[in-house]
């Protein structure tokens, strides 16, 4: 364990029982806490001037992206070098997925040059758990189709619980493509899992058949749906995942849904704006608000992720024989 | 055969054509059955006949499955006529019908022939065309239903596509009943599944795949029927998933039409769930539904509304299943379970033996107008010795079929065919020894 510096030295010890991240739904509430936990300790370290740690160092990680990315993409590939693993980026667009070489294939090509991480995204739900059946490696799901963003709702739930200090209690609104959203399952199963209230808002049309069995409240009406609540969690409208019609116009959407000044009168005094980015200002949320400074935290989230993924990367690897 | 006659004595008979269940032989004389029942036993043969001892076995009607996607021609590295007969032998099924979505599609004279003469020259279990109710399977143009017929066609279907156009499919329903030719809808309105990856519901949420609503299934059920009060004529559906499709064939066969309606062993035997962790194996069209549904389809075969269980074979090539669960290719390969598995509802006592039998056997026999699925008098000797207790577990690798997408891989399983034979020739024998002695 010579690569671990002091502040990392307990990970060995931690509870935490999984190969891969695959999803928020498998994680219990003591597992989520222990990477929250680990997660501060790299927000101290990336707000100093020398960033780099050599806790990884020897490892390689491959970002596979089968979906094109800035934000996830980046923040994955500065949370493996800032602990000094060697990594790579790969883009597989869609048309040379229609060429015939399959998800299987590429990741059993990449799989035979021994990455010790994979982080995966891709346009179909499942992908990741398909890989993790075939690779030797530790996978990263950074976002299989409509299934699940697991360090997604990761990084929301730090910056929500550096606010508050808790989440367990919480009321917390998740607005918009309920339907098409990774993201909302992800925050679906990990603020229940941690004692938060979850209220889902959507119109039917993108809000999936029995949400509420995930533990959830359904609200078509914004208004009291956001009646009190702690956090408002802003979607995007995923317009690249939607077969059909499902809103009138986005003039419409934005006039029922979109979250401005107004409409946030009905949530608590206090009440925190999140969106996991990139947004559609002007239709799921208000361009002033989204950059007011008191009730947004969204430039927050975007720091919170580097701090997550490293953490993540720490559990998983920890265990790897020759380090 | 050397032996002009053979008794296969000491066997439970069962034959629901005759309504027959008793301890007894079955005399064959030149592959046509003499006589079966109590009546044959070795006090009542003459020295000249060759007995063979069933010890105890189970001597049934062999199979008719009426829905077999056999992938020949077009995809033989899935499955070909031989692979198909052999494993509808091993499975007890002695005569299956094929789908015409094939490459080229089966709608033409010439294409029925061919899938005949392909089918005589395996000299194996007896294999029956379907030919498309539309060109092209493309649901616009009526095949020539009356010549196909004469060619041999049993009947007319689009498989596993469903005739969306109401107005079309009232003409070809209109036209077809002047020559009393079976129309069989596959029941899934398009507009409702084609995006879609599984049943809608809870369990697709939490998997981030598309729903696909029982109301698709049902939604094209009551409008055919609405049609076929307007046209007349034979129409059959299948394979029904959901309570409300079962329900509303229920209803129109109380109002006295002449509907018939078949379901697929996994419909019967498993539910959404099986879905599990993006298990492609149990992606199939129709979805796997709630348990609730299922449990309506059991209730609707114990009662008659559903006539038939259709095995539903579809084979799917490994590349075809290894894909993320909305690429993956949906079907189940299913011939040489569909016994084991319908026999499950027998043993948990949610249907009769004698339920099962018959929508194996007489009922299928009965809507191809075939004369199979028998232990009558004067009928071919088609039929299969199983040991309806024997408990076994389905290993996908040991299935005869080419292709080894089995929904059933692993699954404990009690019944299970030793001897099969066509024509009072055998064409499987689960332990090897010689056929006749």
């Amino acid at each position: 364990m010579s690569g671990l510096p002091d502040q990392l030295r307990h990970i060995t010890g931690l509870a935490f029982r999984h190969r891969h991240l695959l999803g928020t739904e498998e994680l219990s509430a003591q597992e989520i806490e222990t990477i929250l936990d680990l997660s501060e300790t790299f927000v101290d370290q990336n707000r100093r001037v020398d960033k780099k740690l050599q806790a990884l160092g020897g490892l390689t990680q491959i970002n596979l992206f089968f979906e094109t990315s800035t934000r996830t993409r980046t923040s994955f590939e500065l949370a493996g070098k800032r602990l000094g693993a060697d990594v790579i980026n790969m883009s597989v667009s869609s048309s040379a997925i229609k060429k015939g070489e399959t998800l299987i294939d590429t990741a059993m090509t990449l799989n035979a040059m021994h990455p010790d991480i994979l982080v995966v995204r891709h346009p179909d739900s499942g992908a990741a758990e398909l890989l993790s059946q075939k690779v030797d490696g530790a996978i990263i799901n950074a976002g299989d189709g409509s299934h699940e963003h697991p360090t997604q709702a990761l990084l929301d739930a730090l910056t929500i619980r550096r606010r508050r200090g808790r989440l367990q209690g919480l009321v917390v609104a998740i607005c918009g493509d309920i339907t098409h959203s990774r993201v909302a399952r992800s925050n679906i199963h990990l603020l229940t899992t941690l004692g938060a209230h979850v209220r889902v808002i959507a119109p039917p049309t993108l809000a999936p058949t029995a949400i509420d069995r995930l533990g959830v409240s359904l609200h078509h009406d914004i208004e009291s749906g956001l009646r009190d609540v702690d956090i408002v969690m802003m979607l995007r409208l995923q317009t690249e995942r939607m077969q059909g019609s499902f809103v009138p116009s986005k003039r419409e959407y934005f006039h029922f849904y979109g979250l401005d000044a107004e409409k946030l009168r009905h949530a608590k005094p206090d009440a925190l704006v999140m969106h996991p980015g990139p947004m559609n200002r002007g239709v799921e949320i208000d361009t002033t608000l989204a950059d007011d400074l008191d009730r947004s935290v969204i430039r927050e989230q975007v720091e919170m992720g580097v701090a997550v993924r490293m953490a993540c990367l720490m559990l998983l690897t920890r265990h790897l024989t020759n380090r | 055969m050397s032996n002009p006659r053979t008794a296969y004595l000491n066997a439970r008979i069962v034959d629901p054509s005759a309504g027959r269940d008793e301890i007894g032989g079955l005399l064959v004389e030149d592959g046509r059955i003499l006589d079966a029942g109590a009546a044959v036993s070795a006090e009542t043969l003459a020295d000249d006949v060759a007995t063979i001892d069933c010890q105890g076995l189970t001597l049934i009607p062999g199979l008719v499955d009426i829905q077999v996607y056999a992938r020949e021609p077009g995809a033989e590295h899935q499955e070909t006529f031989a692979t198909a007969s052999a494993a509808a032998a091993a499975g007890g099924v002695t005569a299956f019908a094929t789908m015409p979505n094939t490459d080229p599609v089966i709608d033409d004279v010439a294409l029925v022939e061919y899938v005949r003469r392909l089918a005589d020259d395996i000299g194996g279990v007896r294999i029956h065309p379907f030919a498309a109710a539309t060109k092209g399977l493309r649901g616009t143009e009526m095949t020539e239903i009356g010549l196909l017929q004469a060619a041999g066609a049993v009947g007319f279907t689009d498989g596993g596509q469903a005739i969306t156009e109401a107005q079309f499919m009232r003409r070809l329903m209109a036209y077809a009943a002047a020559h009393d030719a079976l129309i069989w809808q596959h029941p899934e309105e398009p507009s409702l599944t084609t995006e879609g990856d599984m049943n809608d519901g809870e369990t697709a949420t939490r998997l981030g795949l598309i729903g696909i609503p029982t109301a698709a299934e049902v939604i094209m059920v009551e409008r055919d029927i609405r049609l076929l009060e307007l046209t007349g004529g034979r129409y059959h559906v299948g394979p029904l998933s959901t309570a409300l499709s079962v329900e509303a064939v229920r209803r129109a066969k109380a109002a006295g039409l002449a509907i018939t309606a078949s379901t697929a062993p996994h419909y019967l035997a498993l539910n959404e769930l099986a879905v599990g962790d993006y298990r492609t194996f149990a992606k199939t069209a129709p979805p796997l539904r709630s348990e609730a549904d299922r449990r309506a389809v059991v209730a609707g075969l114990a009662d008659g509304t559903v006539d038939i269980v259709a095995s539903g074979h579809c084979p799917q090539d490994a590349e075809s299943k290894r894909l993320p669960f909305a690429q993956a290719a949906a079907g189940v390969v299913g011939l040489e379970t569909l016994l084991p598995i319908a026999l499950e509802q027998h043993h948990n006592q949610s249907v009769s033996l004698a339920t099962i039998l018959a929508a194996l056997t007489a009922k299928p026999a009965r809507l191809l107008k075939l004369p199979f699925g028998t232990l009558a008098r004067g009928s071919a000797a088609d039929f299969s010795l199983v040991d309806l207790d024997l408990a076994w577990r389905i290993d996908a690798e040991q299935l005869r079929s080419k292709s080894k997408n089995s929904a059933f891989d692993g699954k404990p399983v009690q019944g299970r065919v030793r001897r099969t034979y066509v024509d009072g020739r055998c064409l499987y024998d689960r332990d090897g020894e010689p056929p006749a002695s």
